[in-house]
């Protein structure tokens, strides 16, 4: 669900055949038909941004029919866990809601403890306070009525896709989702997740073989870049971004994550030591115990600043920035109403903008109704390095960290990525040092040594990351052996919150040890047989492939699937067998530790207090939708999101004038926003040229027949495109009316190929799921209407 | 059926120049045409050196092999078949990251834009980066705040924001935001946000 995995992870696809080759079955669930849709078992339809009602149902379904893994739910999960009494959910709200703030006090979702601060439970799961029966309580509102009324989707589809996937409950089946954009994109993104996390969780198939909910990442390294913490509200390896209220390390570390429970392993209990480590990594000598090493020099957030993308943009358009770094990114075309970033861009006094090929986001002072002689924005373009001119590592949506090697030297002036931002720092520093400025300390204290022979050295950087000993270490504390100083720590578990180990992402800390460079890896032993091949790269944390892995198996350690053990105690030896576990314990028995190591309560969060809409999923429309009333309650959007009320941001629902869902997507041939791919020759002339795809009732409607120019258009702007009018689309039956839904992809921009069309994102709106603030670019209203009947130079086939 | 790889072909028929006659003559769709043209790859790419990378494209995590000529010129550029992930395969973008490196339109000069100016200009490396770090040093300078509204000390530049980069290596990512947050930036954003 939430995803074109044929088209666009097309070489995973070949393992979903692999499987379906072994018996699986596989399902496909989106709006509109596509080559994915085409290969599998069960394909079903629902309305863009119906997924939680398509979910709720599901779960329903499984309580309903008693299908869930009764062992799993009751020792690996929160389910027997009793809540607050004051919680409750009324009518789309939970217990807590300030409309004035458009946001909740959270204290009443909590669970309760007992007088030693454990959480109570009921092992019967029969209180009625308990989180399985507030589940239940929830869910049963999710009935097939309903769900098909909001959905579109028929009944007898919902029950074939709730039968078989429900089916994956038998300890010896497993079920897996694959999940991208199709997600994440709306309003209620997280919760689209999370709602597909409690099936998971109560089907048993987390941390398992085969398993899991798995994000189809659109970037070839944005789980590294993420994991690298370039985002406002983290610092490498999830940990918060330091805020006005933690003034001094000492209230940071205070807000490290705990538990009474002894048997709760939490293992973010040792965040100090990463914290630690990780400002060594920053600012070396310089970071002492007296000067709390160095967390001043850090930029801190006001007590609830949220410094996310759209509102990023906001404030570029509200002239909030002087400068800006475009890098490695086309936020002109990839950004949600991205005519309001390229006004944006114009108030700015300059801006470095580096790519391998010109982009709209460097050139946007020529761009479409820009006058350059009236923009004042200074624009620096950097050449980099193409990826196979550099050296260096990635880390795949497995957690797969890849060494890649330099195969040829760059063109003309180009440099790496890394070689730039290192040049440009020295002289930064040297501006500093010699005129001074504001607050110069972060700057000159920072460690900035990353050459060999006189030249910019990637290893020293790798090194960094996973981290030095700093001084000699006569006997550590984890297991009583010396540790030289400068020598490379072997894993986290060696990190210290002393200042005597640096550390530059706890996470990535073993994959480069003085064992060797483990991304570089490519040795193919598979000793379990599944495919983990421990010895090729490297995968974080410390080489585990598969996360959670102790839920594979039973209270004694035994596999619960013995025909695909990932991991199996050996009572004998005293130690675990196959994967790397999710912690040394010994297992659970009866008084060991629980499964979910990074839980504070070691188990499986069904109930999930934490996010800003609420502890259980629960369907809201998107922004703009097609129907007045939410059919399940009376808030009709996502109670918490953040409305923009600029003049450049507007939004319209039920409005004639804008009657079609709306979304966008990908094609195999292009990339994101095209910035590599509309450059090759190849890749264009398979994939020329901006298209809009509906369906044969709405093209009947219209009077627009396929291949014929057609303009889609928003309040926010409008784009031309070559209509496919086709069966891959149907119209849904939405609350009793007739529903059309609309389809382009976001690949193009004004700049290149020539009349190749213009990005989708002009019509989409500025809205962002109120937890990670990701835009609603798949559910949104357009109107469609023929611009020309005379065929495009080249049409498509329906 | 077995299928042949064209190492399994190399090895069992040792007749490239017959391979490469019998595409010549354009029999389609046989096999021996398909091998003939994989033949003809084959040739291109002998005594050439292959590197290992990744493609850079979606998050799969495909290995590429990229051959170079003695001159360093990269000549070829496909699937690696020890690849426990690809196996060997590429989709549609993958098999085209030749012509990411071999582009007459790649970007290989420093460009700049003076305010209000309808061109680009061709400026050295010395020039840009000089000019960048004096306009960062003047922006933050006059966005820097020590204290913020409520008087808690925060420590950061107002004044700048940065998006960027997925497209960059693991050590460069990181390198970005120590050179980010030692500026003083909070405005950091990237690719996982949209």
């Amino acid at each position: 669900m939430g995803s074109n995995v044929a088209e666009n992870h097309p070489v995973s696809f070949k393992w979903i055949q692999a499987a379906k080759n072994k018996g699986a079955t596989f399902i496909h669930v989106d709006p509109r038909y596509t080559r994915t849709s085409a290969k599998a078992d069960i394909f079903v339809r629902l309305r863009s941004g119906t997924d939680i009602a398509f979910l709720g149902g599901m779960i329903k379904y499984i309580i309903d029919n008693n299908l869930y893994d009764e062992f799993s739910v009751k020792n690996y999960t929160n389910a027997s866990f009793i809540v607050n009494p004051k919680f409750s959910f009324d009518d789309g709200l939970f217990s807590g809601y300030d409309p004035t703030k458009r946001s909740y006090d959270q204290s009443t979702w909590a669970l309760e403890k007992d007088e030693n601060g454990v959480p109570k439970r009921d092992m019967t799961l029969q209180n009625e306070r308990c989180v399985f029966q507030l589940l239940k309580k929830h869910y049963s509102r999710y009935t097939f009525e309903k769900v098909v009324s909001i959905t579109g989707t028929p009944q007898e589809d919902l029950e074939k896709v709730y039968k078989a996937y429900a089916s994956t409950s038998a300890p010896n089946k497993a079920g897996t989702v694959l999940y991208a954009m199709g997600w994440t994109q709306h309003t209620v993104g997280v919760q689209n997740i999370r709602a597909m996390s409690i099936i998971q969780i109560l089907l048993s198939n987390m941390g398992i073989a085969g398993g899991g909910i798995n994000a189809l990442r659109g970037e070839s390294n944005v789980q590294g870049s993420t994991d690298a913490a370039l985002l406002f509200h983290i610092i490498p390896g999830y940990m918060p971004t330091p805020r006005e209220q933690w003034a001094k390390l000492e209230d940071y570390n205070k807000t490290t994550p705990s538990t009474k429970d002894p048997r709760s392993v939490n293992w973010w209990k040792n965040r100090p030591k990463y914290i630690a480590s990780l400002l060594k990594s920053f600012y070396g000598d310089k970071a002492t115990k007296d000067n709390d090493f160095g967390y001043a020099w850090l930029p801190k957030l006001d007590k609830a600043q949220d410094a996310s993308w759209l509102n990023l943009f906001d404030q570029m358009y509200n002239g909030a920035f002087t400068g800006f770094f475009s890098w490695g990114m086309n936020p002109a075309c990839s950004s949600a109403n991205a005519g309001k970033v390229r006004q944006a861009l114009a108030k700015l006094d300059w801006m470095v903008n580096v790519n391998v090929f010109d982009s709209e986001t460097g050139s946007f002072w020529q761009g479409p109704g820009l006058d350059p002689k009236k923009i004042k924005t200074e624009v620096f373009q950097l050449p980099c390095a193409a990826f196979l001119e550099k050296e260096g590592s990635i880390s795949n949506s497995g957690r797969w960290m890849q060494w890649r090697w330099k195969a040829a030297n760059p063109p003309g002036d180009a440099m790496p990525d890394g070689e730039i931002i290192y040049d440009l720092f020295k002289k930064v520093q040297a501006l500093y040092k010699k005129e001074k400025g504001a607050f110069p300390d972060p700057i000159m204290n920072l460690k900035w040594d990353y050459e060999t022979n006189g030249k910019f050295d990637i290893h020293k950087v790798a090194k960094e990351i996973n981290g030095y000993f700093l001084e000699d270490i006569k006997e550590h504390p984890v297991d009583k052996k010396e540790y030289k100083k400068g020598t490379l720590v072997p894993s986290f578990v060696f990190l210290l919150d002393d200042g005597r180990t640096s550390c530059g992402n706890w996470i990535y800390s073993a994959s480069y040890t003085e064992a060797g460079n483990m991304a570089a890896r490519r040795k193919k032993d598979d000793p379990t047989g599944l495919g983990l091949y421990p010895q090729w790269s490297w995968a974080w944390p410390v080489n585990r492939r598969i996360i959670y892995n102790r839920a594979s198996v039973d209270v004694d350690g035994n596999p619960r699937d013995p025909e695909r053990a990932i991991l199996k105690w050996d009572a004998v030896n005293k130690k675990w067998l196959g994967d790397v576990p999710d912690g040394p314990a010994p297992p659970m028995g009866t008084e060991g530790v629980y499964p979910f190591i990074m839980k504070p309560d070691g188990v499986a969060s069904i109930f999930g207090p934490g996010l800003k809409d609420g502890p259980f999923p629960e369907h809201y429309e998107p922004l703009e939708c097609p129907i007045e009333k939410n059919i399940m309650s009376s808030q009709r959007i996502n109670p918490v999101i953040k409305i923009f009320e600029g003049a450049a941001d507007t939004f319209t629902t039920c409005d004639p004038k804008y009657p079609f869902v709306c979304s966008t997507y990908r094609v195999t041939e292009h990339w994101q926003t095209g910035v590599l791919t509309r450059w090759l020759p190849w890749l264009v002339e398979a994939e020329p040229q901006m298209f809009c795809e509906m369906s044969l009732e709405l093209g009947k409607l219209r009077g627009i027949q396929n291949g014929d120019r057609v303009i889609v258009e928003t309040s926010r702007g409008k784009v031309e495109a070559v209509a496919i009018v086709t069966l891959r689309l149907k119209p849904f039956t939405i609350a009793g009316q007739t529903v059309h839904q609309i389809g382009l992809p976001w690949h193009y921009g004004w700049l290149q190929p020539k009349d190749g069309g213009e990005s989708v994102n002009l019509l989409t709106p500025t809205i962002g799921d109120p937890n990670t603030m990701i835009p609603e670019s798949k559910a949104f209203m357009a109107n469609v209407t023929k611009l020309t009947a005379q065929p495009a130079k080249k049409s498509k086939k329906a | 059926m077995k299928v042949l790889t064209r190492r399994d072909f190399l090895r069992v028929s040792g007749i490239t120049a017959a391979g490469l006659t019998l595409s010549r003559l354009g029999f389609d769709l046989t096999p021996a045409y398909v091998y003939a043209a994989e033949l003809r790859t084959e040739l291109r790419i002998k005594g050439a050196k292959e590197t290992p990378t990744v493609c850079c494209f979606c998050s799969v995590g495909c290995g590429i092999l990229v051959s170079t000529d003695k001159s360093g010129k990269v000549i070829n550029a496909e699937g690696d078949p020890d690849h426990p992930i690809s196996e060997g395969a590429l989709c549609a973008k993958g098999a085209s990251s030749y012509q990411i490196a071999v582009n007459e339109k790649r970007l290989s000069k420093v460009r700049y834009r003076a305010p209000y100016s309808n061109t680009w200009k061709e400026v050295a490396w010395e020039w840009a980066l000089g000019r960048i770090a004096s306009n960062i040093k003047k922006s933050r300078d006059k966005s820097f705040m020590e204290k913020n509204a409520d008087g808690k000390v925060v420590n950061r530049t107002n004044g700048i924001a940065s998006v960027g980069s997925a497209a960059m290596d693991n050590e460069e990512c990181w390198l970005y935001q120590k050179f980010l947050r030692s500026l003083g930036l909070i405005y950091i954003e990237h690719q996982a946000r949209i």
